[in-house]
C-alpha cells in the first residue's frame, strides 16, 4: 500500500481537515489519491522494440452540490496544491446548502490479491518469452511476415478519503499479454490478434508454455483471414459465437443502461424500465465480483464495494448501473459502478464484466436454423450512439452460413444494429456461456477502463452486415 | 500558472546529468506541464468545473545500441533518482538494436520560430459561464431540443525537449475550445449531434450563439431517419468525416508501418495512389495553426512536405529509428503529422452535391473499421439522401464499405477547405463504395 503523505509537507490529518472543510454542506465528494506503476515490454520485427516503465502519482479532489460537480487534480501532493484545489472547488460551488452523505456500504470481500505483477517476473524472463514467441511462430509458418508480442503490467494503489476522515483503499494488479501475427501469401496480407489477461501474475496466464496457445490462436485467425472472401452487404441472420463477441451486449445495451445517460434522458433506454427490451430467456448482468477478472473491482473508484447487478432478467429491464451521484439524483443506490481511468478524470457510471447468461440451445441448432447468414466468431472493437441507439462492431473472424452449414471465411466487416430492438431479435440462446480472454478496454468520454464480457452462442434474426458484396 | 521554461530546463538537465553519471552513453528527456480549466453546462445550468494541472517527464537512455525509457508524473528529485537508476539498469538488460540512436545532429532544429501559438489571455470561469449561457440559449431555442451539454476549456502548456547532444528547446502553446452537444426528439426518434471550435487565441473562437445554433440545426435535421436498401452509390463526406481519410492515409505512410511491412501503401513512393488532381500537404509553420510546431518529438526540424503531388505519393512520414531501418533520413515526423490537409479541389460544394442525380451525404461514422494492412474500410454511418443537389431525408443504421486503394483513386474534392482542426479536408465525394442497409 502506498503512503501518499510520506514524502509530502502535507500530513494526513491536515489533508483530512482540508477535505472536511471543503466538503461542508456539499452533498458528496472525496479526495482520491492514486499511485500506479506500469510497464510495457514489446517485441516487434524480430527485436525488443521497447522496454518502458511508468510511475504515475496524483490526486483528484471532488465536491458535489446537487447536480454540480467541481473537480480539480494535480500531480503534486503538497499543502499548497491541495489548498489551491480546495479554493477552486469552493469558487465553483459558491453557495452550497446540502447535507454530506456519509453512508457508504462496507464489505470484506476481495476479488484479487495484493501483488505487483511487474516485480514477480524479471525483465530477462519476459524478454526470453517474447523471443521464444517470435521463434516459435516464425518456425511454424513460412508465410509469417511480422510478429508482435507484448507484456503490459500494472499495479495501481488507490486511497479514497471522505469528509470526516473515512478512508477506503484498494491495490489492483492487472496484466495483459498480446500476440499479433501478419501473414503474406500471393501478395495478400492478413493479420490475426489474440491475447490473455486479468488481475493476476503473468505466470497465472503463461505457465507451462501456455503462451504457445495464444500464439496458435493468433496464427489460426490470420490463416483463416488469408482465405477470406468479400463479406456480403445487407440484412441477414447472424450467429455469434460465445465469449468475446459479447461486445455486442456491451455496445448494444450496456452503455445505454449506464445511470448518467438515463438520468439525463439521453439514452434510448431511459423510459423503458420494467419493460420488455429483450426476448424471453435473455438475462444480462454486470458483475464486478468475479475473482481475478479484468473488469472486477473490490471497491469502485468512489469506495463502494462492487456487486453483481441484474440489468435485464428474462427479457425485462430491471436496473441501470449507478455511481453515487446519479444514484442520489435518481433516488436509488450506487451499484458500485463508479469508475475513472485515473485521478485525472471524474467518476462516471461504467461497466465491469457484462455477461449474457446461458440458455439451453446448442450452437449446432443455431447454424442449422440459418439458410443465409453469417457466423461471427471474433471481433475487433465496437461503438454506440447511445441517443439513437445505433451500434456497430467489427468482425475479425467470420464465416458465411449457407443452407444450415458453415461456409467460407469472409473478410472483416462492420455489423450495425439498433440497441433497444436487437435483443428482441435474439431467437436462440446457447448453453455454452464463456468469458472473454481478458483483453477489453472500454472508452467513454475520453476515459479508458478495463472491462470484461461474456455470453453464450446466440442467434439474431436480423442484422445489417456491412460487406462489399451486393 | 503553467511552469516556466527555467523550471522545466532545470529538471531536464538534472535528468541528462544523472543518466550520464549512471552510465548512459546518450539520453533524451521531455518535461511538460499542462494546465487546463474547463466549465461544463447542461440544460443552461452549470454542471461541472474541472481544473487539471499535469506534470510529466519521460526519459530515454541509451547504452551503445541498447535503449529503454521511463515516464512519470512525479518530478521530485528523490523519485527521479530511483527511476533513472531503474531506466539505466533496464537499458543494460535490453538487447541491442542496431537502429537505436538519437537523431543525426545536423537534422536537429537550429531555431525556434515564433508561430504565434501562445495567447497569454486568461479567461476566468465567470466569463466561460457567460459564453456558455449564450451558447446554450441559442442551442435550445427550438422545442425539439430536449438536452444540451456544452463545454469551454482553456489550456496552457509548456514543454522542454533536451538531449545529450546539446539540443534543448521548447515553447508555450495555448488552446481555447468550446463545444456543444445537443439532443433532439420527435415522436419517432431521438438524435444527437454537435458543433465545436478550437483556436490558439481566444479572440479567434467562434461566436457562442452561432456555435449553439449550428449544433441544434445539425441535430434537428437528423430526426426521423430512414434506413435505405443496399446499393453501390456515390458518397459525399462532410468535412468533419473527410479528414478521417487523411488520418488513415497518414497512419499508412508512417515509417513504422512501412518498415514493418504492415501498410497497404508500402513501396508506393513515386506511384499514383490518388486521382490526378489530388495534392496533400503537411505544413508545420502555419501561424496559429492547431498542428503547428518547430520540430518533432525527437527535436528534428520539420519542413513543409508535399506528401502527394498530383496523385503521386512523394514521401513517407519518417522518424529516426525507422528512417535508419529504411535507409532514409528523418523528415521530422516522429509523433506524426503537423497541419495535414488536402488542397482545394476546383468545384464548389453546391456543384459537388449536384454532380450526381442521387448520392449519400455522410455526417457521422461509427466503429473502428479502417484496416491499414489490407486497406479494407467498413463503418457504420449516419447522413442524408441527396437527390439532384437537395437534401431529401436523414438516413441511419447503414454501413459504408470499400477499400482505400480504390477509394483514394475515386476522390473528388470541393473547394471549401477550412483550418478547423489540425487535419483538414474539403468536402469529399467518393464513387464506387457499397452501402449496406435493408
Amino acid at each position: 500500500m502506498s503512503n501518499f503523505f510520506e514524502k509530502s509537507d502535507l500530513s494526513r490529518s491536515e489533508a483530512e481537515n482540508i477535505i472536511s472543510d471543503t466538503l461542508q454542506k456539499c452533498d458528496d465528494g472525496e479526495l482520491y489519491l492514486e499511485n500506479s506503476k506500469s510497464e510495457s515490454i514489446l517485441l516487434d520485427d524480430n527485436k525488443i522494440k521497447n522496454s518502458s516503465y511508468n510511475s504515475d502519482l496524483g490526486f483528484g479532489f471532488r465536491a458535489i452540490s446537487d447536480e454540480v460537480v467541481a473537480y480539480s487534480h494535480s500531480n503534486e501532493i503538497s499543502k499548497n496544491s491541495l489548498k489551491q484545489s480546495s479554493e477552486n472547488l469552493k469558487s465553483t460551488l459558491k453557495s452550497v446548502k446540502g447535507t454530506y452523505n456519509h453512508e457508504i456500504p462496507k464489505s470484506n470481500k476481495k476479488y484479487y490479491e495484493n501483488i505487483n505483477p511487474i516485480e514477480q517476473k524479471s525483465l530477462n524472463e519476459k524478454i526470453k518469452i517474447l523471443n521464444e514467441v517470435n521463434n516459435y511462430l516464425r518456425s511454424k509458418d513460412d508465410n509469417i511476415k511480422q510478429v508482435t508480442a507484448n507484456f503490459l503490467g500494472e499495479q495501481k494503489s488507490v486511497e479514497i478519503i471522505r469528509s470526516g476522515g473515512e478512508t477506503l483503499t484498494d491495490v489492483r494488479p492487472l496484466i495483459r499479454f498480446n500476440v499479433s501475427v501478419m501473414l503474406e501469401k500471393n501478395g495478400r496480407k492478413e493479420t490475426g490478434v489474440y491475447g490473455v489477461g486479468g488481475r493476476q501474475s503473468y505466470d497465472s496466464y503463461l505457465k507451462d508454455d501456455n503462451w504457445k496457445s495464444v500464439c496458435d490462436e493468433a496464427l489460426r485467425i490470420a490463416s483463416v483471414n488469408l482465405e477470406s472472401k468479400p463479406a456480403p452487404a445487407g440484412e441477414m441472420k447472424v450467429v455469434l459465437g460465445p465469449g468475446w463477441p459479447a461486445i455486442l451486449i456491451h455496445e448494444a445495451v450496456g452503455h445505454g443502461l449506464e445511470g448518467d445517460f438515463n438520468r439525463k434522458k439521453t439514452s434510448a433506454f431511459h423510459n423503458l424500465m420494467g419493460q420488455k427490451v429483450a426476448s424471453e430467456g435473455v438475462t444480462i448482468v454486470d458483475d464486478g465480483t468475479i475473482d481475478n477478472r479484468r473488469g472486477s473491482l473490490t471497491i469502485d473508484d468512489e469506495g463502494t464495494p462492487t456487486e453483481k447487478t441484474v440489468l435485464i432478467e428474462n427479457g425485462i429491464l430491471k436496473n441501470f448501473m449507478q455511481d453515487r451521484l446519479n444514484a442520489r439524483l435518481m433516488k436509488t443506490k450506487s451499484t458500485g459502478s463508479g469508475r475513472r481511468e485515473n485521478y485525472r478524470h471524474i467518476v462516471l457510471p461504467r461497466m465491469r464484466n457484462t455477461m449474457m447468461l446461458s440458455g439451453n440451445q446448442t450452437q449446432d441448432e443455431m447454424i442449422k436454423a440459418v439458410d443465409k447468414g453469417i457466423f461471427a466468431v471474433s471481433f475487433g472493437g465496437g461503438q454506440v450512439d447511445i441517443t439513437s441507439g445505433k451500434f456497430v462492431f467489427n468482425c475479425t473472424e467470420a464465416y458465411e452460413i449457407v443452407n444450415g452449414k458453415i461456409g467460407s471465411p469472409i473478410k472483416g466487416a462492420t455489423l450495425i444494429g439498433d440497441g433497444p430492438s436487437i435483443l428482441k431479435e435474439v431467437s436462440m440462446v446457447g448453453n455454452d456461456m464463456m468469458m472473454d480472454p481478458g483483453i477489453g478496454t472500454c472508452g467513454k468520454a475520453g476515459q479508458g477502463v478495463p472491462v470484461g464480457v461474456a455470453q453464450p452462442s446466440i442467434l439474431i434474426n436480423k442484422m445489417t452486415v456491412g460487406g462489399t458484396k451486393l | 500558472m503553467v511552469k516556466d521554461q527555467e523550471f522545466l530546463e532545470k529538471k531536464a538537465s538534472y535528468c541528462l546529468g544523472l543518466a550520464k553519471k549512471l552510465g548512459a552513453t546518450e539520453s533524451s528527456v521531455i518535461v511538460n506541464n499542462s494546465v487546463s480549466e474547463t466549465v461544463n453546462f447542461r440544460n443552461k445550468k452549470l454542471d461541472e468545473s474541472n481544473r487539471s494541472d499535469d506534470l510529466g517527464i519521460s526519459i530515454t537512455t541509451y547504452i551503445g545500441k541498447k535503449k529503454s525509457s521511463i515516464s512519470s508524473s512525479n518530478l521530485l528529485d528523490d523519485n527521479l533518482n530511483i527511476l533513472i537508476e531503474k531506466c539505466v539498469e533496464t537499458t543494460k538488460n535490453t538487447p541491442e538494436d542496431e537502429f537505436n540512436s538519437l537523431p543525426d545532429k545536423d537534422l536537429l532544429a537550429k531555431e525556434v520560430k515564433d508561430l504565434d501559438l501562445y495567447d497569454d489571455t486568461h479567461i476566468e470561469n465567470d466569463q466561460k459561464i457567460d459564453y456558455l449561457k449564450k451558447l446554450e440559449s441559442a442551442a435550445s431555442n427550438d422545442k425539439k431540443i430536449v438536452n444540451t451539454e456544452s463545454s469551454f476549456t482553456q489550456n496552457k502548456s509548456n514543454f522542454i525537449l533536451a538531449n545529450s547532444e546539446g539540443f534543448c528547446a521548447g515553447y508555450k502553446t495555448s488552446s481555447f475550445t468550446a463545444s456543444s452537444v445537443t439532443v433532439a426528439k420527435d415522436e419517432k426518434s431521438m438524435e444527437r449531434d454537435y458543433e465545436y471550435s478550437s483556436k490558439c487565441f481566444l479572440k479567434d473562437l467562434d461566436d457562442a450563439g452561432e456555435l449553439g445554433k449550428q449544433a441544434a440545426d445539425q441535430t434537428i435535421r437528423k430526426l426521423s431517419p430512414k434506413k435505405i436498401g443496399s446499393e453501390k452509390i456515390a458518397i459525399i463526406f462532410d468535412k468533419r468525416i473527410a479528414k478521417g481519410m487523411l488520418s488513415t492515409f497518414a497512419s499508412a505512410i508512417s515509417s513504422s508501418a512501412i518498415s514493418r511491412g504492415t501498410s497497404f501503401l508500402k513501396d508506393k513512393v513515386n506511384q499514383k495512389i490518388f486521382s490526378d488532381k489530388i495534392n496533400v500537404l503537411d505544413k508545420p509553420d502555419i501561424v496559429k495553426g492547431l498542428g503547428s510546431r518547430n520540430f518533432d518529438s525527437e527535436g528534428v526540424k520539420t519542413d513543409t512536405l508535399k506528401l502527394v503531388d498530383q496523385g503521386i505519393l512523394k514521401h513517407y512520414l519518417i522518424d529516426t529509428y525507422n528512417g535508419k531501418k529504411l535507409n532514409l533520413k528523418s523528415n521530422g515526423r516522429c509523433g506524426g503529422t503537423s497541419n495535414l490537409y488536402f488542397e482545394n479541389g476546383n468545384i464548389s460544394f453546391k456543384d459537388l452535391l449536384n454532380s450526381k442525380s442521387k448520392s449519400l451525404y455522410i455526417t457521422e461514422t461509427i466503429g473502428h473499421g479502417s484496416n491499414i494492412v489490407t486497406g479494407d474500410y467498413s463503418v457504420g454511418a449516419t447522413g442524408f439522401l441527396v437527390e439532384n443537389g437537395e437534401f431529401k431525408y436523414p438516413i441511419n443504421e447503414i454501413t459504408i464499405a470499400g477499400n482505400f486503394k480504390d477509394m483514394f483513386k475515386n476522390i473528388t474534392l470541393a473547394n471549401d477547405l477550412e483550418f478547423k482542426y489540425s487535419t483538414n479536408s474539403p468536402t469529399m465525394m467518393i464513387e464506387g463504395m457499397v452501402v449496406a442497409g435493408k
